[in-house]
């Protein structure tokens, strides 16, 4: 079965009487453990694919099926639960509360799913480890650098053992060596913890750590092909 | 389901961010509960005096006062027309069994002189039956008896105002005065009053026996005539048929016929006295009603504030919507946050209130009692406030769509 399966999906914005296709017709399937890129120009209609694959934002028509369940007909508090439970999510502005310590933002999933306080803090710190910010726990986002926000963003989104991450320009905001840093990362979830990673991205750099490439252009998928990152290639590894 | 600590801490910490916006928004909460509980601990004071003042009286009182006379047309004012006498007290006290005491007074002012000192006073004179209907106390001697008046001995009791102003510290029993002139042997020294609701000094007073009075110190236009009649109901409820019973008796007595005007007129103090206690409440719900005024713009305040924190954190909205917030939870996290502003300002503001009762009452010099009813009302009052101003932005924050908070900048 497949972790992710669109069928037909249609989102057309109203813009001043003449309607928009940001989606015009997309059906994909995505399995578990895939690591997929979605490329295109702006207004290609991939973060609009995003957002509904994400359970942020619904279709106007068509299927989405995540885990099998048709989210079409849940409600905004099911789909929340579902955010919660299967989706983490990693944003090009990182997304953290400000004024908030690295761990209070990492336990932010837990907390809504009324996890006790104590087993809250133990796998928010576990999470912060294990993305190599022991010590950063109670910095807050502004006394960390950009690549130190996206791993605590990355350790929030991966907390509560979600299947599916969901990165939207995950390196748009950062340089070349901490992007690489995080692309890294990604690749290491989903290759030694079978973690499902869509990725959406307009640089070619990042796509190619992926294993499935699909094109969107005016709201359509106009290619779609499995690619062989250079991480399965050792031997042609950057040194970065 | 909902965490309620960790959702007061976030409320906390958002309050905390802000001190000085949070501080102005709960001022307005803080001046209207403050407000609110100082002026009805001033009205409350009011109403306490008033009602310490009808039992200072004496309760199931009535006031027989003479008529008015009409001299060529002019009407004259009340009581200018000599009707009463003590034989119509004694007739009330001895026809109408529901009357406990009767006291008959005609009083004027005197000059009382005690050695080398001299006081000028109220002089009345009475019955022994005005130490029940007045509720005198003593402090040393006796009070006059029914032989006294009978006799129209020459004693007199003394108000302490008197005592101190022509005895100073020493006992003044057994001692000669002279009023008028005329010598007193000093019987009696009476309890402390105080003040009466007019400011009167109810200590500055003599007592005579009235047929005294009458014959030795004020003179009379006719036989056994005083000036007016108290009366003392034996039950409070039974006052307004005492009233009527006492216009059809004293009518008879004094031989009015039906189509003639009373030439007396009967006049209940509770009545007058309760009169004073409702204007006093009124005065409390006013006061109240004013100050409730200040904590509906405090709420406004709470809401306008929270419209705002609503719109700045739209995307930490966005954020909490993302990772799994429900509805509930935003609705809660932001009305927990405007309960906290208000609860906070009400605490605030019920010390303040207590504080600012306090000083009215040592500055102005005014009765205030703080009733734990007041406190509970303001507090209660300040917390439906939060809920109510802080429901529309809490409410609008949870309806927020996801993507659209998420995008906000």
């Amino acid at each position: 079965m497949s972790l992710i399966e669109t069928e037909d999906l249609y989102k057309i914005y109203d813009a001043g009487g003449a309607p928009v296709h940001a989606l015009d017709g997309v059906s994909v399937r995505i399995d578990s453990g895939e690591f997929v890129a979605i490329m295109g120009p702006s207004g290609s209609g991939k973060s609009t694919f995003m957002n509904i694959i994400g359970c942020l934002d619904q279709p106007t028509r068509g299927r989405y099926l995540l885990g099998g369940i048709e989210t079409a007909r849940l409600t905004r508090d099911e789909l929340a639960t579902i955010r919660n439970e299967k989706i983490g999510f990693v944003f090009q502005g990182f997304n953290l509360l400000p004024r908030t310590s690295a761990l209070e933002n990492v336990e932010l999933p837990m907390f809504y799913r009324s996890m006790h306080h104590g087993e809250r803090r133990k796998k928010a710190r576990e999470a912060l480890k294990r993305l190599g910010l022991e010590g950063r726990e109670h910095h807050h986002p502004n006394q960390l650098s950009g690549g130190q926000q996206q791993r605590v963003a990355i350790a929030r989104a991966l907390v509560n053992d979600v299947p599916l991450i969901l990165a939207d320009e995950p390196t748009g905001n950062l340089d070349t060596k901490t992007s690489i840093e995080i692309m890294e990362l990604l690749v290491r979830l989903n290759r030694d913890d079978q973690m499902t990673i869509v990725l959406v991205t307009h640089e070619h750099d990042i796509a190619a750590f992926s294993r499935r490439i699909i094109h969107f252009l005016d709201g359509r998928i106009v290619s779609d092909e499995a690619h062989y990152p250079d991480w399965e290639k050792p031997e042609e590894r950057p040194d970065q | 389901m909902i965490n309620i600590p960790d959702t007061l801490k976030i409320s906390l910490r958002a309050i905390r961010i802000n001190k000085m916006r949070s501080a102005l928004t709960m001022l307005g909460i803080i001046i209207g509960v403050g407000s609110v509980i100082a002026m009805l601990a001033v009205g409350t004071g009011a109403s306490e005096k008033i009602r310490q003042q009808i039992s200072s009286i004496g309760s199931n009182l009535l006031l027989i006062l003479p008529g008015s006379t009409t001299s060529g047309g002019l009407r004259m004012g009340m009581g200018s027309q000599p009707t009463l006498t003590k034989d119509d007290a004694d007739a009330i006290l001895r026809e109408i069994p529901r009357v406990q005491d009767v006291a008959p007074i005609l009083s004027g002012v005197a000059q009382v002189v005690f050695g080398n000192q001299n006081w000028s006073t109220g002089v009345y004179g009475s019955t022994e039956g005005v130490f029940v209907v007045r509720d005198l106390s003593l402090v040393s001697g006796r009070m006059f008896t029914e032989q006294d008046v009978r006799s129209a001995n020459k004693v007199a009791v003394l108000g302490q105002t008197v005592v101190t102003n022509l005895f100073g510290s020493s006992n003044p029993v057994g001692q000669i005065i002279r009023i008028k002139k005329l010598p007193f042997t000093v019987i009696g020294v009476l309890g402390e009053k105080g003040q009466s609701m007019q400011g009167q000094d109810q200590d500055d007073i003599i007592y005579i026996p009235v047929t005294t009075a009458q014959k030795k110190i004020f003179g009379t236009p006719f036989p056994g005539m005083v000036r007016n009649i108290m009366v003392k109901v034996r039950h409070a409820g039974d006052i307004n048929d005492v009233e009527n019973e006492i216009n059809s008796l004293l009518r008879q007595r004094h031989r009015i016929s039906s189509r003639e005007d009373n030439d007396f007129q009967v006049r209940n103090l509770a009545d007058m006295m309760q009169m004073a206690e409702q204007s006093s409440r009124v005065m409390t719900l006013l006061l109240g009603a004013i100050a409730s005024v200040s904590l509906l713009v405090g709420g406004i305040g709470i809401m306008n504030i929270m419209l705002v924190s609503v719109t700045e954190r739209t995307r930490e909205i966005g954020i909490r919507m993302a990772v799994g917030a429900k509805t509930w939870d935003i609705l809660m996290q932001f009305m927990i946050e405007a309960l906290t502003l208000s609860l906070m300002g009400g605490v605030i503001g019920i010390i303040l209130g207590i504080g600012g009762a306090k000083i009215l009452s040592v500055m102005a010099g005014w009765e205030t009692v703080v009733s734990p009813v007041s406190v509970l009302l303001a507090f209660g009052f300040s917390a439906l406030v939060g809920v109510f101003f802080g429901f529309y932005p809490a409410y609008k924050a949870s309806l927020l769509n996801p993507i659209d908070a998420l995008r906000y900048e």
